[in-house]
């Protein structure tokens, strides 16, 4: 298994949307190499040919008649955000642009 | 100050009328009150919620209803439940305040049978840890020996029953986090098998593993609470379509002829202590005395269980983390756009353990290694089930350790994550499988701390599951 390095760190941070400090990347940095070690141990084990295994329910789709009924209370999930207008929830810019 | 009676015969006793669920319910807000300022098991007491549900309880005694299997029991619940209109942590500041727009389909469940739902306890944070270290609201402390963890992630709750706070409790288990506190604090430990418990309303970790379990002091009583929450749900589209299982009326039809199986790897291995070990030999003895066959079994791939669990479950968990961005509930950060916004709100309102586990299940899902870590692991996940079914072709149930070792003192793997994580390493496989498993106290180590079995079966096994730790805990008498 490939060895990780604190640039790995650092571009998984981005796509994990997580703005670490430096201390944290070179702990993490750290830490991650020896958990990873630990689960290259899997490698001992021929899995040449074996399906993975996602989930152990062996489930197909599962549906249920389209039917109205009552969702959850938009006031209240609203009332539970950060921010709020118009019956929606309130970000800052997306692209960077002028509100 | 402890109140001793089980949940079975406060039950009991409330709908016979002869206790009030208003006087059991004061009498446990009592025990909160003496004891939790040094264990901190909860992070919310429902006291005015409990005292009216409470009263809900007395008026249908008394109009001649029967209020359920649980009439006035109170039970805690593990604060990564929902519940409508009471704050929610998960034991993180990035949910701090939040107060969810539903409730989770176990709690209505425990309500609708009568049960109370005193308070939510403390957790790991997102239920990612061994030890209850790792919330973002300080530590829980074992009520057996406050200078020693209770455990985790659902510590909370296994010191609430410990303690005497709670007869009952619910908490979760995706890789042992239900299963090792119980053993830790000497109390009884249920994982049900996957899709037995609805996970709608449980806040999720790592989906294809997460369980909703309880915790109780009896196996009697664990089986009364998990034949209430058990049970399809339409609202969790992985429930099993089956009623819940018949656990009491067969928990008495002892062991004789049952075929017992103790997993060498997860028994005889470096890093099992010694009267660990050997309390799982005494309590396969006590099944032999009692009718039942007990080997020893090989199950080899369980070796590699811890290894493929940590790329598994942080991958599903950087997954379903991805919500807390600010935007709907929680905590935000404010910064000059959305992007900036997400990843200051998260940098402030994850703890330590939370983040090593999105960045290396980030990492594990990133394109290149996705297979060399993630698609390996899930291999591995085939081998550990192909090899248990193999050992329940020749066993009704397997016996193991639940934990390596009695309770460890508070900070004593806090530095090392992969140190904490090996107090998983007995539990883990079953989950990785989707199995039933549970812990039933048995014995002391020689710090006078307890010492847990755990027992295993297959999928949707809980019946022989019960039979044989009801057997174990006979024996533990």
């Amino acid at each position: 298994m490939p060895r990780i390095t604190r640039a790995d760190v650092e571009q998984v941070a981005v796509l994990a949307r997580l703005a670490l400090t430096p201390e944290e990347m070179d702990q993490l940095t750290d830490d991650l190499e020896s958990i990873l070690e630990h689960a290259a141990q899997v490698e001992a084990l021929d899995t040449d040919g074996v399906p993975p295994t996602a989930h152990p329910l062996p489930l197909a789709n599962v549906l249920r008649p389209d039917e109205l009924r009552p969702s959850l209370d938009r006031d209240e999930v609203l009332g539970q955000a950060p921010a709020a207008e118009d019956g929606r929830f309130r970000v800052p810019p997306i692209l960077g642009e002028a509100p | 100050m402890t109140v001793a009676a089980s949940a079975t015969e406060l039950a009991a006793a409330v709908r016979a009328g002869e206790r009030s669920a208003r006087e059991v319910v004061d009498e446990h807000l009592a025990v909160i009150d003496a004891r939790d300022p040094e264990l901190h098991a909860f992070l919310h007491v429902m006291a005015d919620e409990a005292r009216a549900q409470a009263d809900e309880v007395d008026a249908a005694v008394r109009d001649g209803r029967d209020p359920g299997p649980l009439a006035g029991v109170p039970v805690a619940l593990k604060d990564v439940l929902c519940t409508r209109g009471i704050p929610t942590t998960c034991g993180s500041r990035i949910l701090e305040g939040w107060r969810p727009p539903y409730t989770a389909t176990v709690v209505d469940r425990v309500r609708a049978a009568g049960g109370i739902a005193i308070g939510k306890t403390n957790l790991d944070e997102f239920a990612m840890g061994s030890s209850t270290e790792n919330s973002a609201y300080g530590p829980t402390r074992n009520p057996r020996d406050p200078s020693r963890v209770p455990g985790g992630s659902s510590g909370g709750s296994a010191a609430a029953v410990g303690a005497g706070m709670a007869p009952l409790a619910l908490g979760t288990d995706t890789g042992g986090s239900v299963r090792q506190p119980a053993a830790f604090c000497g109390v009884v430990g249920v994982k049900p098998t996957y899709g037995r418990v609805s996970r709608y309303g449980l806040v999720a970790f790592a989906s294809s593993l997460d369980q909703v379990g309880p915790f109780a002091n009896t196996v009697a009583d664990a089986a009364v609470l998990l034949e209430v929450i058990g049970g399809h749900d339409v609202m969790d589209s992985t429930s099993v379509r089956q009623p819940a299982p018949a656990l009491l009326s067969q928990l008495d039809d002892g062991v004789d002829g049952l075929r017992v199986g103790i997993v060498e790897e997860l028994t005889d291995a470096d890093g099992i202590d010694n009267e660990v070990a050997a309390a799982i030999d005494d309590a396969g003895r006590a099944l032999e005395k009692a009718g039942a066959t007990v080997d020893r079994v090989s199950v080899p791939a369980t070796t590699y269980g811890l290894s493929a669990y940590y790329l598994i479950a942080p991958a599903e968990a950087s997954s379903n983390l991805a919500r807390y961005d600010g935007v709907r509930y929680g905590l935000r950060i404010d910064g000059r756009d959305t992007a900036t916004m997400n990843a200051e709100t998260r940098d402030a309102g994850f703890g330590p353990e939370v983040k090593r586990r999105i960045i290396l299940g980030t990492y594990a899902l990133s394109a290149g290694y996705y297979d060399a870590y993630y698609g390996t692991a899930q291999r591995v996940r085939t081998l550990i089930i192909r090899d248990f079914e193999r050992a329940y072709g020749s066993f009704d149930v397997l016996l193991s350790p639940t934990a390596p070792s009695t309770a460890f003192a508070l900070d004593a793997k806090t530095a090392n994550p992969l140190e904490m994580y090996l107090s998983d390493v007995c539990t883990i496989p079953s989950s990785l499988a989707g199995h039933a498993a549970m812990n039933v106290p048995f014995g002391a180590g020689a710090d006078g701390l307890p010492i847990g079995v755990q027992v295993l079966a297959p999928s949707l096994g809980e019946p022989v599951m019960f039979r044989v730790a009801q057997a174990i805990e006979a024996a533990a008498q």
